[in-house]
């Protein structure tokens, strides 16, 4: 059987990459290693009303790795923040579809682009929320690569020292960067060990694994007074052979060919 | 000016539920009335700057008006990027305070000299740069911000600084206050921050014609506007400021009275010359040697 999320997450991945096609961009590798994720979240986890984007008591899900920022536009339309054609502007003069992520875009807390800004701000948010007694949660989706920028660490040791269990850090474990992997360009492991090292509750699971989400991002928090850490281990460019674990597909677009080659993996029409 | 500023958000704080000051391990003895009046509202975020403004930008993004508070560069140039992306660019109610602008901590060296910070966040849409003259224009500017929350830089002294104002002025962004009337219209200075106290003591020492004294203690992109309109007034421009002339105050005002051919020749800029970064000293030792004097 296939789950609604699951649905979800194909049509996040085709629409991902048919903007990319379109405006020739890149890090679609990134957009596809974070789409079970995001169709989780925003399938069966985060509480939001696309008629109304402030709704004071919406969870805040914050992409701080904002340049998978497709799969986001992508879930946005599937849930009606946007229309559909929209998507056909990423990337595009004067679009507010930027490259990375864009809080003009409805739906979209927080900006991003560079590494490291996303869980401080987060942290901010869900620090506002225990000052005022609000119930919502915080979500800050990560990179992996982005846990070699030293603001985060501030601000899991913040987020542990403030007792910020409203906070829900999702850490996107694909073990490619830039250049090559995470454990050669600066090793994160024993990553798990770290965040219980800053107080932290943490949970690993494979980040592509539905049931496996779904389960630990609604019961989260685990325990009173600790944020959780999901480390969800992905591969990146997930659900299309050819872009998985490749470095390239951080940079390069798909061409036609591999568009149609794409397409047909994930059973759309092209 | 910490003692000004401390009681003024005090003040303010009453009134205005939002306001919150999260400081970055740093106001021993300054920040404890705030502190202990609103412990809700405060937050000692520890020495990590680039946390502190980007929490500050998410509590100001649920509604909060956040100061955060440091010295020198630390909560400028420490953790610009999160200025320029999470406050500036969001349009968000932060007001970064540094306390010890210029070369209020000179004999602290140059990591404590602050003599870049207007070059760094005048570069930045959306932003206002606070920077008082004296310990009332402190009052005043801050009912500003707090009118019109926004982004915003304010840059303090130290304490114990003379007042120039006979009450607490109202300011407004790009707007010249008065301090000093001159005796005709020929030479207007124009000052920003504690550079104030020496336009008033040449004002003092002058001999007829006496020049006028204004400070401008708001300012920033969006003002620029507003100066050909008062500059038109006077002979001879001067600024004053204690910040290097690169990308300082002066260097503001001759972009804003460029477009205008009438005032080629008429704007004198007066700041500091970067000998000063790699010397230590008093303030009133490294002002002199930078060239600042009445």
């Amino acid at each position: 059987m296939t789950l609604a999320t699951e649905k979800l997450a194909r049509r996040v991945r085709v629409d991902a990459l048919k903007m990319v096609h379109r405006a020739r961009a890149a890090h679609i590798g990134s957009a596809l290693s974070i789409a079970d994720m995001l169709a989780v979240l925003y399938g069966a986890v985060l509480r939001f009303d696309p008629a109304a984007p402030e709704w004071p008591e919406r969870d805040r899900f914050i992409l701080s790795k904002g340049h998978a920022c497709v799969g986001v536009y992508a879930v946005l339309a599937a849930e009606n923040f946007i229309p559909a054609d929209a998507l056909l502007t990423y990337g595009q003069d004067r679009s507010i579809l930027m490259n990375h992520i864009s809080h003009h875009v409805p739906g979209v807390e927080f900006s991003t682009g560079s590494l490291g800004h996303g869980l401080p701000f987060g942290v901010g948010k869900a620090l506002a929320a225990k000052r005022r007694g609000d119930v919502w949660r915080t979500f800050v989706l990560t990179s992996d690569g982005e846990w070699d920028e030293g603001s985060n660490w501030e601000a899991i040791m913040f987020a542990s020292h403030h007792a910020l269990d409203n906070l829900v850090v999702l850490i996107d474990a694909n073990n490619l960067q830039s250049l090559t992997t995470v454990e050669d360009t600066l090793r994160l492991e024993p990553l798990a060990d770290k965040f219980r090292a800053f107080g932290c509750e943490v949970f690993e699971l494979d980040g592509h694994d539905h049931v496996a989400l779904t389960s630990a991002l609604s019961s989260a928090p685990w325990q009173l007074g600790r944020p959780s850490v999901v480390i969800a281990r992905t591969v990146k460019g997930r659900g299309v052979s050819f872009m998985e674990n490749q470095v390239k597909f951080h940079y390069s677009p798909p061409d036609d060919e591999q568009l149609a080659a794409a397409l047909a993996e994930l059973r759309e029409p092209s | 000016m910490r003692n000004a500023f401390i009681d003024e958000l005090v003040h303010l704080a009453e009134v205005h539920e939002q306001i919150a000051l999260v400081v970055g391990d740093l106001g021993y003895s300054v920040v404890e009335p705030f502190a202990e009046r609103f412990p809700e509202r405060f937050l000692n975020a520890g020495v990590a700057e680039q946390n502190m403004t980007g929490v500050a930008a998410g509590m100001a993004s649920e509604g909060f008006h956040v100061f955060t508070y440091s010295i020198a560069n630390f909560p400028t140039f420490r953790c610009a990027e999160q200025v320029r992306n999470d406050v500036a660019y969001h349009r968000l109610p932060v007001t970064i305070v540094a306390v010890g602008g210029g070369l209020a901590y000179g004999s602290l060296g140059y990591s404590h000299h602050a003599v870049q910070d207007y070059g760094l966040i005048r570069g930045m849409p959306n932003m206002t740069i606070a920077a008082p003259g004296d310990p009332l224009e402190v009052r005043g500017v801050m009912r500003h911000l707090v009118s019109q929350p926004g982004p915003s830089y304010l840059r303090l002294g130290k304490a114990g600084e003379p007042t120039f104002h006979a009450d607490v002025p109202v300011a407004l962004p790009g707007r010249w206050l008065e301090v000093r009337r001159g005796d005709e219209q020929g030479e207007a200075i124009v000052t920003t921050g504690a550079a104030l106290q020496y336009a008033v003591r040449r004002w003092q020492e002058a001999t007829f014609p006496r020049p006028w004294v204004f400070s401008m203690p708001l300012w920033g992109m969006a003002a620029k506007s507003l100066q050909p309109e008062q500059a038109s007034r006077f002979e001879v421009i001067r600024t004053m400021e204690d910040h290097l002339v690169d990308g300082g105050f002066g260097s503001w005002m001759l972009e804003a009275l460029n477009a205008n051919r009438d005032f080629l020749g008429r704007i004198e800029v007066e700041a500091l010359d970067p000998v000063v970064c790699d010397t230590v000293g008093s303030q009133v030792m490294l002002d002199e040697l930078g060239g600042l004097r009445p």
